[in-house]
């Protein structure tokens, strides 16, 4: 059903885990299936220096978490706003149809933590 | 199942999705595909041998249900004998009224095509059932309306294991007149059944369930019974279900069946023994892991429980990657993403549900497998947990 980078990133995920002193956190979950991913992100000169992610989900949802941190790691907060579900579906090699909907997590949790530290500096959200 | 030290161990616990054909149920078989390949419609011998045999596993199937040969109908399996039941019994019925009864726990062979006679203008009640799966039986009966033409419950659940009434719900149903079907898929084996006793017009089964062979099962139906016939074509089984007879199939539904309900106490009491070892050792090593299902009214093999922080197809694909094959009522290991309905209808929190595991025992199982399971299964479900934003 899944692809061999699909569970690659799920068997070994990457940048799992807490940043204690993040920026920004923020949280999303899936009305549907209950989904939950939640990023912690480290900001530097308006650049992602640290990226670390949870998540409570599927193998399609801990895959996509991990690609998609690994997607904006160092990149600036104007590059990685444009991160899209496609790109991480995309970068994992494609996701079964069903599953597609998994992949939204991520890319919704890292523009929620982008405007939210935009909003703590009292910037206008995205 | 053994893997030597130098192979990953297998260990195969989803016995309720499908068992291997048993080597003596296959060389019971083998003779039909060849030799013995006659069609049991011929007149001349080589014919009437296989209608012979064909009749004596029709024997063998009425012997384990407490029926007579001639209310045994043969098919393709317990999809097919569900629909049959449901739809040749409301067909026939028509006249008589167009309410049906049943559960919202049912598999979806029945609930399926339920939902297909809603369309066609029937009505349906979907019972509700309390949280260990159970139906009340007074539910049954207050929903007993002036046209009710039929009751279908099952009589073991296929995700949680819970053992329905069905005696006392066929004791109602036949007190009001009205025709009783049960899907008794999973409960071949495992559960003494007697469709006297347990007041049963209609019954589904399907051998793969029990260490027969996959595409062969049967209908039972109560002599006097009415119900339309399925398939049209020739007079094989009383013209009901026409289609030449799936021979070998059908000789290993007889061998099958016959071995399953040999010993029913003694198989079911030596799998509860290694299931309360394996569900007695995860709820005490696991925190925050719960049974679902009944405590003592579940059939013998089945062992499903939820952990909370976690999601069930991720916990089932870090088993398979050690050897070890369940089942899960996921969040999203459907098409449709939707929690395992069995649950939901038992009131279990959709996050819990989709942390649902469904290890099933069986003839294939031991103490060592139980071993393993124990030995891997906590320390997965903490690799999960340590990912989670809600470990628990």
């Amino acid at each position: 059903m899944y692809n061999e980078t699909v569970m690659d990133h799920f068997t070994n995920p990457r940048n799992v885990g807490v940043i204690e002193d993040a920026d920004v956190v923020a949280e999303t979950s899936s009305p549907g299936c209950g989904d939950i991913t939640k990023i912690y992100l480290k900001i530097r000169d308006n650049r992602i220096a640290d990226v670390k992610f949870q998540t409570l989900g599927c193998a399609a949802a801990i895959a996509s978490s991990s690609m998609a941190t690994e997607l904006v790691k160092g990149k600036t907060l104007e590059e990685a706003w444009k991160l899209t579900r496609k790109d991480v579906a995309d970068a994992l090699g494609g996701l079964p149809e069903p599953k597609l909907h998994c992949s939204v997590l991520a890319e919704d949790a890292i523009r929620r933590a982008i405007n939210q530290y935009r909003i703590d500096r009292g910037l206008a959200p995205w | 199942m053994n893997g030597s030290s130098a192979h990953k161990r297998q260990v195969y616990m989803d016995h309720a999705a499908t068992t291997p054909t048993h080597p003596d149920v296959l060389a019971a078989m083998l003779p039909y595909f060849t030799q013995e390949f006659g069609n049991p419609s011929s007149l001349y011998s080589i014919g009437r041998e296989v209608r012979r045999a064909v009749e004596g596993a029709r024997m063998q199937v009425a012997a384990a249900l407490g029926a007579a040969p001639g209310e045994i109908f043969f098919c393709a399996g317990g999809t097919e004998a569900d629909n049959w039941a449901l739809k040749g019994a409301v067909s026939a019925q028509r006249g008589r009224g167009s309410h049906i009864i049943t559960t919202a726990i049912e598999h979806h062979a029945v609930l399926h095509t339920c939902e297909y006679l809603e369309k066609q203008g029937f009505r349906v009640t979907y019972l509700p059932v309390d949280r260990y799966g159970l139906v009340d039986p007074d539910a049954v009966a207050d929903a007993i309306c002036d046209d009710t033409i039929l009751i279908s419950v099952m009589m073991a659940n296929n995700v949680v294991g819970t053992i329905e009434p069905v005696e006392a719900i066929g004791e109602i149903a036949h007190r009001h007149g009205i025709l009783f079907h049960t899907d008794a898929v999973q409960a071949i084996g495992h559960v003494p059944i007697d469709v006297e006793k347990m007041h049963i017009d209609l019954l589904s089964l399907s051998a793969h369930k029990f260490y027969g062979p996959k595409g062969i099962g049967a209908l039972f139906v109560r002599d006097g019974v009415a119900i339309e016939r399925f398939i049209h074509g020739g007079a094989q089984e009383k013209g009901q279900r026409a289609g030449t007879e799936y021979t070998p199939g059908i000789i290993g539904l007889g061998a099958a069946i016959e071995r399953a309900c040999r010993d029913i106490e003694g198989h079911a009491a030596r799998l509860r023994r290694l299931r309360d070892r394996l569900i007695d050792g995860v709820l005490r090593t696991v925190p925050h892991s719960t049974l679902n299902g009944h405590p003592a009214l579940r059939l013998p093999g089945n062992a499903s429980m939820s952990f909370a922080g976690i999601d069930g197809e991720a916990l089932l694909l870090m088993l398979d990657a050690e050897g070890i094959y369940g089942s899960t009522g996921s969040a999203c290991s459907s098409a449709s993403g939707e929690p395992s309905y069995v649950l939901t209808a038992m009131g279990v929190p959709p996050r819990r549900a989709g942390a649902s595991l469904r290890l099933t025992l069986g003839e294939l199982n031991t103490d060592e497998d139980v071993d393993y399971v124990l030995d891997v299964l906590p320390g997965i479900v903490e690799r999960l947990r340590a990912m989670s934003p809600r470990p628990a």
